[in-house]
């Protein structure tokens, strides 16, 4: 039998959910020789490729390449899966949201709270553009799992990749698998 | 004269003058409840206890309806558990709750909801709206992004306390809970910063200042605790 094509992706998140996985520590090992690693930002491979079996993504859709993206890995992967509080909720992420639009946020971070050269980065295709509304994944394309969590648990990261492995489909239910934040 | 129910197909005796809430907890029967809290009347405002009555096409909520003899009650049937998480969901949409930054992470009956009727996400689009905290009071602290209007502090602060500072402005999602006429809570003269309203809250909204995440334990036992003690005289907890 094939290997699982397995890829994770960062969009609009801390990179916590992605230190979670990481915690998983020596059953890592035992990962890697049911998978076949496709794209993560723990590897470097620079674009989403075809046939992806399973794509963990977290963080929520905060940007223009996130938009942009989130489309290829829906076309690309057979399922996507919701990975972390930001990608199910929107969460930290989308904290901004009530406060009308990017631009007044990017002035207090980039302006108003700096003394030397107060200054919004910009350059067009190099920094991406913030969307004025943040929204979860599942906003913008189909997803076919959620694993809640700011992190979610290794355990309960593991009990999902244990499954799908399996081809099984995971069991989320109760307090392991549900708690948010 | 008591009466004799079913609940869930279980033969049931109960007081006449008790609700069916009431009736399913003597038999060990679970109904989900969230504006409900032992020691305060209830309201029946969050509909999560609502409850099958056969021969009624209502939902009925379990907290504010009184026993019939003869009554066949269903508490979990899959319509009901499809409203439950439906309201739950709502709920998350209709404010900013944001549970990996909120002081009551761990400890709040919004969170362990979510988790009981089975949310894995939530199918509405969000609210954002926005919404102030009031730190005003030097003891507590208000965020309404977390407020789900369940009134349980308002009915603490009157049945409890007696003070009746807090109440609730407007209508519908946009209703906010108010101190006096709506002032900022360190300014109100008849709070008597007892605690009680922060000890009801049922989630973040009300705390105790310099609380931070998942820091923030409700004693909700403690009012019930009072009321008993007031109109019973029974003083163990």
């Amino acid at each position: 039998m094939d290997k699982l094509k397995f890829a994770s992706v960062w969009m609009g998140g801390c990179s916590g959910c992605h230190m979670s996985f990481l915690d998983l520590d020596e059953w890592l090992f035992d990962l890697a020789e049911a998978v076949e690693v496709v794209y993560s930002p723990v590897a470097d491979i620079k674009t989403f490729p075809q046939h992806v079996d399973v794509t963990l993504v977290e963080g929520a859709i905060a940007n223009q390449d996130h938009l942009e993206l989130i489309q290829t890995i829906r076309k690309n992967s057979k399922l996507v899966v919701s990975f972390g509080d930001c990608a199910v909720t929107g969460n930290v992420t989308a904290m901004r949201n009530p406060l009308d639009g990017a631009e007044v946020v990017l002035d207090r971070a980039y302006k108003d709270a700096q003394l030397l050269r107060p200054q919004v980065p910009h350059d067009d295709g190099i920094v991406p553009p913030l969307v004025d509304h943040v929204v979860p994944v599942h906003a913008v394309i189909p997803v076919d799992l959620y694993i809640p969590g700011c992190p979610p648990p290794a355990k309960r990261i593991r009990a999902v990749l244990q499954a799908l492995v399996e081809g099984k489909s995971p069991e989320m239910i109760g307090r392991e698998m549900l708690k948010f934040g | 004269m008591p009466r004799t129910l079913t609940i869930n197909g279980q033969e049931v005796s109960a007081g006449n003058e008790q609700t069916i809430l009431e009736a399913a907890r003597d038999a060990n029967i679970r109904i989900p409840t969230l504006c409900h809290l032992d020691g305060l009347t209830d309201v029946g405002a969050c509909r999560m206890c609502l409850v099958e009555v056969v021969g009624s096409n209502k939902l009925l909520p379990a907290c504010t309806t009184r026993v019939q003899e003869g009554m066949e009650v269903h508490t979990d049937t899959e319509r009901l558990r499809a409203y439950r998480r439906q309201i739950i969901e709502l709920l998350f949409a209709e404010r900013n709750h944001v549970c990996a930054v909120c002081v009551a992470n761990g400890h709040c009956e919004l969170q362990n909801l979510g988790i009981a009727v089975g949310m894995d996400h939530v199918r509405y689009d969000y609210l954002f709206p926005r919404l102030g905290v009031d730190l005003s009071h030097e003891r507590f602290g208000m965020d309404h992004n977390r407020c789900i209007l369940c009134t349980r502090c308002v009915r603490a602060c009157d049945q409890l306390e007696g003070a009746h500072t807090i109440d609730v402005l407007g209508r519908g999602a946009r209703s906010l809970i108010v101190r006096d006429m709506n002032i900022p809570w360190g300014e109100s003269t008849t709070c008597t910063s007892c605690g009680k309203c922060v000890m009801a809250c049922p989630t973040g909204a009300l705390f105790k200042q310099g609380s931070t995440v998942a820091e923030m334990v409700h004693d909700v036992e403690k009012l019930a605790f009072l009321r008993a003690a007031r109109e019973r005289k029974v003083w163990n907890v």
